[in-house]
């Protein structure tokens, strides 16, 4: 790059003479984190919601009734398990070895598709005993949070399988990794939101 | 059955659905037609499509995203001046028993698609459409961040006016007004699809805003010329940053509250309704803390145009960057603390209005510094009366009364007598008219001639302003009387006689500003016939101060041959008086992203998502959202987003250049 700053005596510089190349992809990172805490605002709106309203129970069936506490831990587990996962996927990916990067992300997605699974199975016996989203301003707020975290991870998943396929067709080219990279901070993003729903929502509703 | 695969295939779209009972429509929509089967007519005969597509529907150059921008603004401006002025024929004549030429169900559907189309598809358009074609270059760069993103953003934004167009003619809009509180938005009282064009336009429009804001902050941030700090910033793109910072942290809100309503409406949750623990006045906080940091976003780009223009055309610096800067950012901040002022009737309480009629009047303070800077850039300049400046001119003077009767409308006790009144009508539209509308104008005679080579006329210029200025006075003034007198705002017809004076003075008006609107156009179109007359050949028309002025008008696609390097503010009259040469030789290829048409595919279905998710038409809303996401995915598998302007090229746009200005002499 140039000298900017002119000195008594010199001629001003005015411009580059080289052309000034932003580094492809240089703002990525940035704009990745801009998005993630517009999405972050949509949770808190909806955590918002649920402090408001997560009390109404309308006479219908409240935390205690419904929650257990059990799964739910086992559920964290398979979750932060897979950001664990992930994180390996990322050290792999910075010794360039592709075969292992591919395996561990393949555990991420099992995890996450575990935790997604558990998920539906505990909507399913909840919506069975009668406790629906319409039943209650408490469980709709209930079922739009959690499942809005839920539908942020099925879409991380179509996310990761994509970038599975990426990597196997062009290797862990600079894209790749700048788009590994990207949905690295997704995955960890939407298992931070988890403890707070955890604490939030299944915690302290089983004090309530 | 026929009838179960006529409602499978259909949805609750029937014949029925075309509003064929209302003459007005009818003819609106014969005239809307027939006009736009001239225009495709015309397209097709000229063979204008395949220029259209190449050079400007897929294109990411910023400067034509921009410009595609400002001609979704003014479109949509057309549309919603009609709403207003059909408001004002209505209510000048609903007297003495008469009932006006607009039924209920009509004049309801009016009102709202007035303030929805003008804030987000009038507005919002116009102010993006101008940071976007000048902020890149006046920071001296070569594109946004993201110039696929950018393009994408504007056909989500195009989306969102088709679904709201959409429902002049197909179903209704929603009768609720613009924000539309639950629970009248509800499913129980508003059942038909109005309510639905409404979250799904906004849904769709709101992506593509969303976007936008990210990556100008991401432009800002990190694409800046070598040596512009964030202090030496110009004003334009300082105020430029603080409004997407706010469309950022801002628009999820909407996108959430909206989505809450949505789930309301379609799988009957409970989260505004009145029973089952439901509740309304959620929503009414939620949707104005998206709310009232929107109508900053609207300002605050405006407030950055009046400082280039006062300091351009008062050939002086600008009075107290610094404290300009800060206001900028104070005036950020704060908008985040006053939402609640919008409902100070709905039962907070003393405590929590007095809270936030104080932080509303103290936003007047860093606004009350911007004004006081200007009038000081201006005190011993050398001011030039051109267009630009009389806009703002006119700005400070109406801006202020404005902020003057929003700063009366703060003090709760106050607002208790003027709540919902046309006080308040006049009070918003005094400072959106006054400073987001004036300020659109000022920017757009002030840049118009950049983008395309030559200036507006300056006399049909003079014709639509004075009849914008006085039409304006003359169109809300009086509804400060009546909402003084306590007349309420979104009434249809009128018992008591002696308001109609007031009514027909305000119609008077609102004819003066489609005076104006249509001066404006015949500007646009005498300026094109004169456009040899009217070039200016040197880039810089104005004696700029700003990097926008150092090169060529209409810039190339590259924007700057070499990318400048800023030693001040001001960096181009810096450069003019440090005796700035401009490079003859040397060039290199530019890195330039390219063209796509995957943009406006995804807004395409998005459209189709939401028109298939308001009539209930799951087949289509299913195929069109896997659709979405295919598209979107095969986007991913292109890692070839760019190319090389050669060298040769360069230099030849460059020859031509100088050939240009050696021209001048």
């Amino acid at each position: 790059m140039a000298s900017i700053a002119t000195t008594a005596g010199t001629e001003p510089v005015f411009h580059l003479e080289e052309e000034h190349a932003h580094a492809e992809g240089s703002s990525t990172m940035l704009g990745f984190w801009l998005y993630l805490m517009s999405d972050c605002l949509i949770f808190a709106m909806l955590f918002a919601a649920y402090g408001v309203l997560g009390a109404n129970y309308a006479a219908g069936p409240a935390p205690k009734d419904l929650f257990d506490l059990n799964l739910v831990a086992v559920n964290t587990a398979m979750l932060l398990f897979s950001s664990i996962t992930y994180g390996f996927a990322m050290l792999t990916m910075d010794k360039g070895r592709v075969a292992s990067t591919q395996a561990w992300l393949a555990v991420t997605g099992l995890f996450g598709l575990a935790f997604l699974s558990i998920e539906l199975y505990e909507f399913s016996h909840m919506i069975h005993e009668g406790a629906t989203p319409q039943r209650s301003a408490f469980l709709s707020s209930f079922f739009t949070l959690v499942g809005t975290h839920g539908l942020h991870v099925t879409f991380g998943i179509v996310w990761l399988v994509t970038l599975m396929v990426q990597v196997a067709r062009f290797g862990l080219i600079e894209a790749n990794r700048r788009r590994l990279m990207c949905l690295s901070m997704f995955w960890h993003f939407l298992d931070v939101v988890w403890i707070g729903v955890f604490t939030f929502v299944y915690l302290l509703g089983m004090l309530r | 059955m026929p009838d179960t695969l006529t409602r499978f295939i259909f949805g609750r779209l029937t014949l029925e659905s075309l509003p064929l009972h209302e003459p007005i429509v009818v003819a609106t929509f014969i005239a809307v037609a027939l006009g736009g089967i001239a225009l495709l007519g015309a397209i097709t005969y000229f063979k204008l499509w395949t220029y259209l597509w190449r050079e400007w529907f897929t294109s990411v150059d910023h400067k034509k995203i921009g410009i595609m921008y400002m001609v979704l603004g003014l479109v949509m401006l057309l549309r919603g001046f009609s709403d207003a002025i059909m408001m004002r024929l209505q209510q000048a004549i609903a007297f003495n028993g008469s009932e006006g030429y607009l039924n209920s169900h009509h004049y309801d559907q009016i009102f709202t698609a007035h303030g929805v189309i003008m804030i987000f598809f009038v507005a919002m358009p116009f102010v993006t459409g101008l940071m976007n074609f000048v902020v890149p270059l006046q920071i001296g760069a070569r594109d946004v961040s993201f110039p696929f993103l950018n393009n994408f953003s504007f056909w989500m934004t195009v989306g969102g006016a088709v679904l709201v167009m959409a429902s002049l003619f197909v179903g209704e809009f929603a009768r609720t007004g613009w924000l539309a509180y639950p629970p009248l938005s509800g499913i129980g009282y508003s059942p038909d699809v109005g309510v639905d064009y409404y979250i799904w336009a906004l849904q769709v429009a709101g992506v593509g805003t969303t976007l936008s804001g990210i990556n100008l902050i991401c432009t800002i941030i990190k694409m800046r010329a070598p040596g512009m700090t964030m202090m030496r910033m110009p004003v334009f793109t300082w105020t430029s940053l603080c409004t997407n910072v706010l469309i950022v942290a801002s628009f999820p809100v909407l996108t959430a509250v909206l989505a809450m309503l949505s789930l309301d409406r379609y799988v009957g949750t409970n989260f505004f309704t009145n029973d089952f623990g439901g509740n309304p006045m959620m929503y009414v906080n939620l949707i104005w803390i998206w709310g009232h940091p929107e109508v900053y976003i609207l300002i605050l780009p405006l407030f950055g145009v009046f400082s280039e223009v006062t300091s351009t055309f008062s050939g002086k610096r600008l009075f107290g960057y610094t404290s300009m800067v800060y206001a900028t950012v104070v005036i950020t901040i704060l908008s985040y603390l006053v939402w609640l002022h919008h409902f100070f009737t709905m039962g907070s309480g003393a405590s929590v209005n007095s809270f936030f009629g104080i932080t509303t009047m103290i936003i007047s303070i860093p606004t009350g510094a911007k004004i006081f800077n200007w009038l000081f850039t201006m005190y011993r300049g050398r001011i030039r009366f051109e267009l630009p400046m009389m806009w703002t001119v006119a700005f400070m003077l109406t801006f202020t009364v404005g902020g003057m009767t929003g700063v009366l409308l703060a003090v709760p006790p106050a607002d208790f007598v003027l709540h919902n009144s046309l006080f308040l009508i006049a009070h918003f539209h005094n400072v959106i008219i006054g400073g987001v509308l004036f300020g659109l104008f000022a920017g757009i005679a002030y840049w118009w001639p950049k983008a395309f080579g030559f200036r507006l006329d300056p006399f049909w210029g003079k014709v639509s302003f004075w009849c914008w200025v006085v039409g304006f006075w003359f169109a809300f003034m009086p509804l400060y009387i009546l909402g003084l007198m306590g007349v309420t705002r979104r009434m249809r017809v009128f018992d008591d006689p002696s308001l109609q004076i007031w009514f027909v003075i305000a119609a008077f008006g609102a004819v003066l500003i489609a005076a104006g609107i249509a001066a404006f156009l015949v500007q646009i179109f005498v300026s094109i016939r004169r456009r040899e007359a009217l070039a200016d050949p040197t880039g810089d028309p104005w004696d700029g101060r700003t990097l926008e002025w150092s090169t060529s008008s209409p810039p190339p696609a590259y924007n700057f041959a070499f990318t400048p390097v800023i030693r001040d503010n001001d960096a181009w009259w810096d450069m003019k008086k440090a005796g700035y040469i401009r490079p003859l030789s040397g060039f290199r290829p530019i890195h330039m992203p390219s063209n796509t048409g995957t943009g406006i595919i995804l807004a395409g279905f998005s459209v189709a998502l939401g028109f298939a998710m308001i009539w209930y038409i799951w087949w289509l809303a299913a195929l069109s959202f896997v659709c979405l996401i295919a598209t979107a995915i095969g986007h991913t598998f292109n890692y070839h987003r760019d190319f090389h302007i050669p060298a040769a090229e360069v230099t030849q746009t460059e020859a031509a250049r100088t050939t240009l200005l050696a021209a001048q002499g």
